[in-house]
């Protein structure tokens, strides 16, 4: 089961602090220099509350929980 | 009618020959040959009048649909579909793309230059066709001479185009994609923007904007003038009309020419004269594109291309001559497109001077085997991670000159090169201006 909640980042807002891939490293690793990489497939329900706790952590506001429709 | 006649008979194929490969390598409607249709006089003459536009918006929609024309700026994009969309949402602006911002390109500057009117045409086709009262014409700052030629035409045109006015935007070369044109127009640098919302929903002054290649606009006019079924006499089936296509490196004559959609790319080449020495290969789409070997039964469309591991974006061909080191151009390149990031998403600040370097250790010696391994390490790091595509493009350039040369990185890896010549072949802009 997932949802149809997907993360996002603003690459333009986004300033490398790293505080999203400590709340979510199931989905968000870093690159070498400390930039997310986000899995871009759907949340699974499991982990959307860390997915919202991410979110809540950048100080940028650089990552969106989205809903997408099909 | 005879001036519409005498474009149908200059652009039609040969009554027995098949739309598809064979149509002929030598179109006149967007430059028309010695004519000078930059003049009124001479526009009038070679094309004759606009027809009526008022209130025909729908109807120019459905021809341009019928015609297939697409995009002519590089994606490629339907234009119908561009126009619906903005149409839909009214209260419209258009904006003119001839901002060319990739170097190695002249076809926009030259059409702006030998047919500025038919250019203004299409803004006038575009604004009728999605319900705009204001338009913008967007060149660079550093083409004065295409700026020059615009201002004249729309002093002495001013009753039909007193709603359109000019603007000079930063000669960066990521500063014509859409949202970057579209925050400098808004008051920002010539940055791309994160999106959604993109243009067409909400850009110039907020609202829905048309943002065109200034060569789509001009066969606007042509389509607008004779209809669709004439726009379809050239080129293919699935991707009909004609072309500007920009050749530089080693060929007789670079330059800019008009070719129906489909043309093979030998046609293309013979029409600069050709290639008076042995070939390496072909950088198709510019220095956001892709090395092909010189295979040149390839037809310049986006199917053949796409064949061919290519894609036809902007069609700027660029011809590499056996005795210039595939590497070390690609260097070059990479260095310079890493200095044109507009400096906003990490992984393309970080990632495209870390990949120029990597290029440049494997073209000029130095590390090559860990350069090597550096640039497949960095590739999955840059792929996909700015807000616009100007990272994927670079790497991509990478990844092509790696698989189609890859017999060169060999001789690189063992500390050879079977290059002959030292001097650097492509163009490339040095000096940087600001982004506003």
């Amino acid at each position: 089961m997932s949802t149809n909640e997907h993360l996002r980042v603003d690459p333009i807002q986004c300033d490398a602090y790293g505080h999203c891939a400590e709340f979510l490293p199931e989905l968000i690793e870093l690159d070498e220099w400390g930039y997310p990489i986000v899995d871009d497939r759907p949340v699974p329900p499991e982990l959307v509350r860390d997915a919202r706790r991410a979110v809540n952590a950048c100080p940028r506001l650089a990552l969106v929980l989205e809903r997408r429709t099909l | 009618m005879t001036t519409a006649g005498a474009v149908e008979e200059r652009t039609r194929p040969e009554a027995d020959s098949p739309r598809t490969t064979s149509a002929p390598s030598s179109v006149r409607r967007l430059l028309p040959g010695s004519h000078d249709a930059a003049t009124w006089a001479g526009h009038v003459e070679r094309y004759g009048p606009l027809p009526w536009l008022t209130g025909r918006a729908e109807a120019l929609r459905a021809e341009v649909a019928d015609s297939g024309l697409s995009g002519r700026g590089g994606a490629g994009f339907p234009t119908a579909v561009k126009l619906e969309s903005v149409a839909a949402r009214g209260n419209a602006v258009v904006v003119a793309n001839g901002t060319e911002g990739e170097p190695a390109s002249a076809k926009d500057k030259i059409l702006m230059r030998r047919n500025p009117h038919l250019v203004l045409d299409g803004v006038l086709v575009a604004m009728a066709a999605v319900g705009a009262r204001e338009a913008v014409v967007a060149v660079a700052r550093k083409d004065a001479s295409s700026r020059a030629r615009l201002e004249a035409i729309l002093r002495e045109r001013r009753a039909q185009t007193g709603a359109i006015r000019l603007a000079e935007v930063p000669d960066r070369f990521v500063a014509g994609e859409e949202s970057a044109l579209v925050h400098w127009l808004n008051g920002g640098p010539a940055k791309p923007t994160f999106t959604p919302p993109r243009p067409f929903e909400r850009g110039f002054g907020g609202r829905p904007t048309l943002v065109q290649n200034v060569e789509t606009l001009a066969n606007l006019g042509l389509v607008a003038r004779y209809g669709a079924g004439r726009f379809r006499a050239v080129g293919t089936e699935d991707e009909p009309g004609s072309v500007l296509v920009t050749v530089v490196g080693a060929v007789r004559r670079p330059g800019v020419v008009e070719v129906a959609l489909g043309t093979p790319l030998r046609s293309v080449l013979e029409r600069c004269g050709g290639v008076p020495e042995p070939q390496r290969a072909l950088l198709v789409g510019g220095y956001f594109g892709t090395w092909i070997p010189p295979t040149l039964d390839v037809p310049l469309s986006r199917a053949g291309l796409r064949q061919a591991g290519a894609a036809l974006g902007a069609r700027t061909i660029a011809v590499l001559p056996q005795r210039v080191c595939p590497l070390a151009e690609t260097a070059r390149i990479v260095r310079y497109l890493a200095a044109e990031s507009a400096g906003q998403c990490g992984p393309c600040v970080f990632g495209l001077p870390a990949v120029a370097d990597s290029m440049a250790a494997l073209a000029r010696g130095g590390a090559q085997a860990a350069a090597l391994r550096r640039i497949s390490a960095l590739t999955p790091q840059v792929l996909g991670r700015g807000a616009c595509a100007h990272p994927d493009g670079a790497v991509r350039l990478v990844a092509s000159a790696l698989t189609v040369f890859a017999d060169e990185v060999d001789h690189h890896l063992a500390g050879s090169c079977t290059a002959s010549a030292d001097a650097p072949l492509l163009p490339i802009a040095h000096e940087t201006e600001s982004w506003r």
